[in-house]
């Protein structure tokens, strides 16, 4: 039975690469991410080998430690368990419970996570190959160690399964986890800085660390290199308690589940509000409009991207704050125009197949990009406005405001044109509706890497006069220049928005159909 | 045999509310639609009936604009849904399976948006909102997202969404699935009195009970051909339409073996 639900978990993973030959390519570009990250570790780990035991020890308890908390954590904040194994399919089959929690287990270690783990883990049983004893040692940890992650993992998601199956907790969890990962430079910075500040404290940290059931297993093999036998000992009696208490707690969850599906319920609600739907105007083009718009609000995959903006300036302004030197801050107005251009070019593709109601709709072409590309400029243009102001007020610097402000502008409309040119014509691999943005998309990777480069480098082109009048100012220390740069940035970036909707409002009349054929393949 | 094909060099009569020529389509090696050809006679309630992966979803998608065909024309009302796609459009109202809906709008929000992408008129969206609504017991739930429906509900804001802009012909692909039967019979119930009042509705299915009884004219479609195509009387030919289905369809399995399945 076990071997049942292994060949099972295979032959899902087979059939789903063999679905499109692109999604072979994703899970290669995957594999070889991890390969990369799993290989540079287990170098690291064999180098260990000839380190000092107390930095061996430290490492490998405080890593060890980080996987088992990060496989206790990341499937649920990120809401992408992988279900391909959802017991709650297993329920008409009668399968014994305990063949059915191996099986579960054992399965949980095929795919990338997985694989990633058990290859590093067992890579710490060269480090500690100084002696037999620590060896043996090391690989009882490893075992025990990545079976606690996948059965703590395990427990985690089927405790949380039906309040992660919730809608409104999806959304909520995956805009928030947005905050952590792009503060995660500040945070790293922050914690280095607090960590070299008390010399000692990673060992200390890490020998606490070994007595609690994190870094227990991970500690067995460095105590009995260590000759510390009674505490080895005693952390082996650790380990083995919680993987059991563990396992016994996902046993008795499982049963649960098992005969309690999900409720996933909502009151009911009465109509009435129409949202922006009935403020703006009553024309197609305002239709789309007020739909785009409400989507950035109500769609994690659009809200999550939004949430960046706001972080941008304090990323930046800590990065200059570390520095002393606050040029980058420059950057920031005409990145986050480009950043929100650019979001909506992808929009078709984030419709899916939603996409038929324009279609059958007949909606022109022409209404259809202006109403995408209105409701994004409703609240990028006073972002970028407000940025640009608040760097020239930030640095006292009003000279470079028209430059900064030409320069953004200019991308801004630039970035929104093309984007309607690029949306209409390309579709590009994003997270399905109502899937977590963190999740792999299913597509065309190759397609999606091709029109995000192609694009970028178009855009650049289209760009250039203002980028040079911006550094013609900066090296003339003309003000001139920054005026001029002003005017460019307007008139041509409106120029060029105006072309890109018709352009992209003409493709997508011609070639409608295709566009749906195309994202119906990704559903 | 009482049904007839069209003749596909006959241009399309100006009764026909759909008429569609040779269409045919196929998705790399599979021949999904091999030239069909059907006429739909304006102010009929007509069904299409096969088995699945006959077709259906792939001819009406062509028929409505939604796939463009490899071969083959359609055209609804004397104007050809390829060559005059908005105009096309204008005059059908499109239920298509198997597609998402915007679904973080409100039930209430979607159908006033697909009212509001017709260009139709803020006030007399708003008012046929609250009609339809009403008509389809979804009152109650206006306000909930429709990513929150239930199956059935999602089927039924679909529906709505098609309704809005009181199209001449409705083409409706698969209506009633996952409806429960007091929805379906109002459904019915509207489409009867949209049909008498002289529009065309089109519905595909594979419950030949429910299009014996609710259909007048009736096409049958199996491996992307058409098989019969008439009246329902003439399809049926006195057997009812399940049994004339089964026997121009052809699989039916015998029922002897799976003896075992009677040693429980």
């Amino acid at each position: 039975m076990v071997a049942h639900l292994l060949r099972l978990k295979l032959t899902l993973l087979r059939n789903g690469l063999r679905r499109s030959p692109w999604q072979l390519v994703g899970m290669a570009f995957g594999g070889l991410y991890a390969l990369s990250v799993v290989a540079t570790l287990v170098v690291v780990l064999v180098l260990l080998r000839q380190a000092d035991h107390e930095l061996v020890y430290t490492a490998v308890v405080l890593g060890g430690s980080a996987a088992v908390l990060g496989w206790g954590i990341i499937p649920v904040v990120a809401s992408a368990t992988d279900l391909t194994l959802d017991p709650a399919r297993f329920t008409t089959f009668a399968v014994p419970m305990k063949q059915m929690l191996a099986g579960l287990a054992l399965g949980g270690l095929i795919g990338i996570p997985g694989l990633a783990t058990a290859l590093v883990a067992l890579s710490t049983v060269v480090t500690w190959s100084r002696g037999v004893l620590p060896a043996l040692a090391a690989l009882v940890g490893a075992a025990l160690g990545v079976l606690t992650c996948i059965v703590l993992s395990k427990v985690v998601t089927t405790a949380t399964a039906s309040l992660a199956s919730s809608r409104r907790f999806k959304d909520v969890s995956a805009v928030a986890f947005m905050v952590p990962l792009v503060l995660l430079g500040p945070i790293v910075a922050g914690v280095g800085r607090g960590i070299t500040a008390s010399t000692g404290f990673l060992p200390d940290f890490a020998r606490t660390l070994s007595w609690t059931p994190l870094g227990a297993p991970w500690a067995l093999a460095g105590d009995i290199e260590a000759g510390r036998l009674g505490a080895a000992a005693f952390k082996l009696l650790i380990s083995v308690a919680v993987l059991a208490g563990l396992a016994w707690f996902w046993k008795l969850l499982l049963e649960r589940a098992l005969v309690t599906p999900p409720y996933s319920g909502s009151g009911k609600r009465k109509g009435g509000k129409l949202g922006l739907l009935g403020f703006l105007p009553a024309a197609p083009a305002g239709a789309v409009m007020s739909r785009a718009l409400t989507y950035w609000v109500r769609d994690p995959r659009y809200s999550g991207s939004l949430i960046v903006i706001p972080l941008l300036p304090v990323v930046l302004v800590f990065q200059g704050s570390q520095t002393g030197d606050f040029s980058t801050l420059a950057l920031l107005a005409p990145l986050s125009a480009f950043i929100l251009a650019w979001s909506i070019s992808a929009d078709v593709s984030y419709d899916n197949t939603a996409f038929a109601l324009h279609l059958a709709s007949g909606v022109r072409g022409v209404d259809d990009r202006l109403g995408r590309a209105l409701a994004c400029l409703a609240f990028a243009l006073p972002v970028v406005l407000v940025f640009a102001v608040g760097y020239s007020a930030f640095t006292a610097d009003l000279e470079a405001l028209p430059g900064q402000l030409g320069l953004s502008l200019g991308i801004l409309f630039t970035g929104l044109g093309l984007s309607s040119v690029v949306s209409a014509r390309y579709t590009v691999a994003v997270p399905l509706p109502g899937d977590s943005p963190f999740k792999k998309p299913p597509g065309n990777v190759g397609q999606t890497l091709a029109v995000q480069f192609a694009g970028l480098g178009v855009l650049m082109v289209l760009v250039l006069p203002e980028a040079a009048l911006l550094v013609a100012q900066l090296v003339t220390g003309n003000s001139l220049f920054g005026w001029l740069n002003l005017a460019v940035g307007l008139v041509l970036g409106m120029g060029l928005f105006v072309i890109g909707v018709r352009l992209g409002g003409k493709w997508l009349d011609a070639r409608g159909p295709e566009l749906l054929a195309q994202v119906t393949v990704n559903r | 045999m009482t049904a007839q094909q069209p003749d596909p060099a006959r241009p399309a009569g100006p009764v026909a509310a759909l008429s569609i020529r040779g269409l045919a389509k196929r998705f790399g090696q599979k021949i999904a639609v091999d030239g069909i050809s059907l006429d739909v006679p304006a102010g009929s309630f007509f069904g299409i009936v096969g088995p699945n992966g006959a077709g259906k979803t792939t001819t009406l998608s062509m028929a409505t604009g939604l796939l463009r065909p490899d071969f083959g024309t359609a055209v609804v009302h004397g104007v050809d849904v390829w060559a005059r796609p908005l105009e096309a459009k204008r005059l059908m109202g499109i239920l298509p399976d198997g597609v998402r809906l915007f679904d973080r709008l409100t039930g209430e929000q979607l159908i006033t948006y697909a009212g509001l992408l017709r260009g139709m008129d803020k006030d007399v969206v708003a008012s046929r909102v609250g009609e339809l609504l009403a008509a389809l017991d979804l009152a109650q739930d206006a306000g909930t997202l429709v990513v929150d429906y239930s199956a059935g509900m999602t089927k039924k804001i679909a529906l709505a969404s098609a309704l809005i802009h009181a199209p001449r012909l409705l083409v409706l692909d698969e209506p009633f699935e996952a409806v429960d039967p007091v929805s379906a019979s109002n459904i019915r119930s509207i489409l009867d009195s949209y049909v008498a009042s002289g529009g065309t509705v089109i519905v595909s299915s594979h419950v030949m009970d429910l299009v014996q009884r609710m259909c007048d004219h009736v096409a049958v479609v199996a491996g992307g051909r058409l098989l019969a195509t008439g009246t329902v009387d003439e399809v049926r030919g006195g057997v009812s339409l399940e049994d004339r289905f089964v026997q121009l369809v052809g699989g039916r399995s015998r029922t002897e073996g799976l003896e075992w399945l009677r040693t429980f």
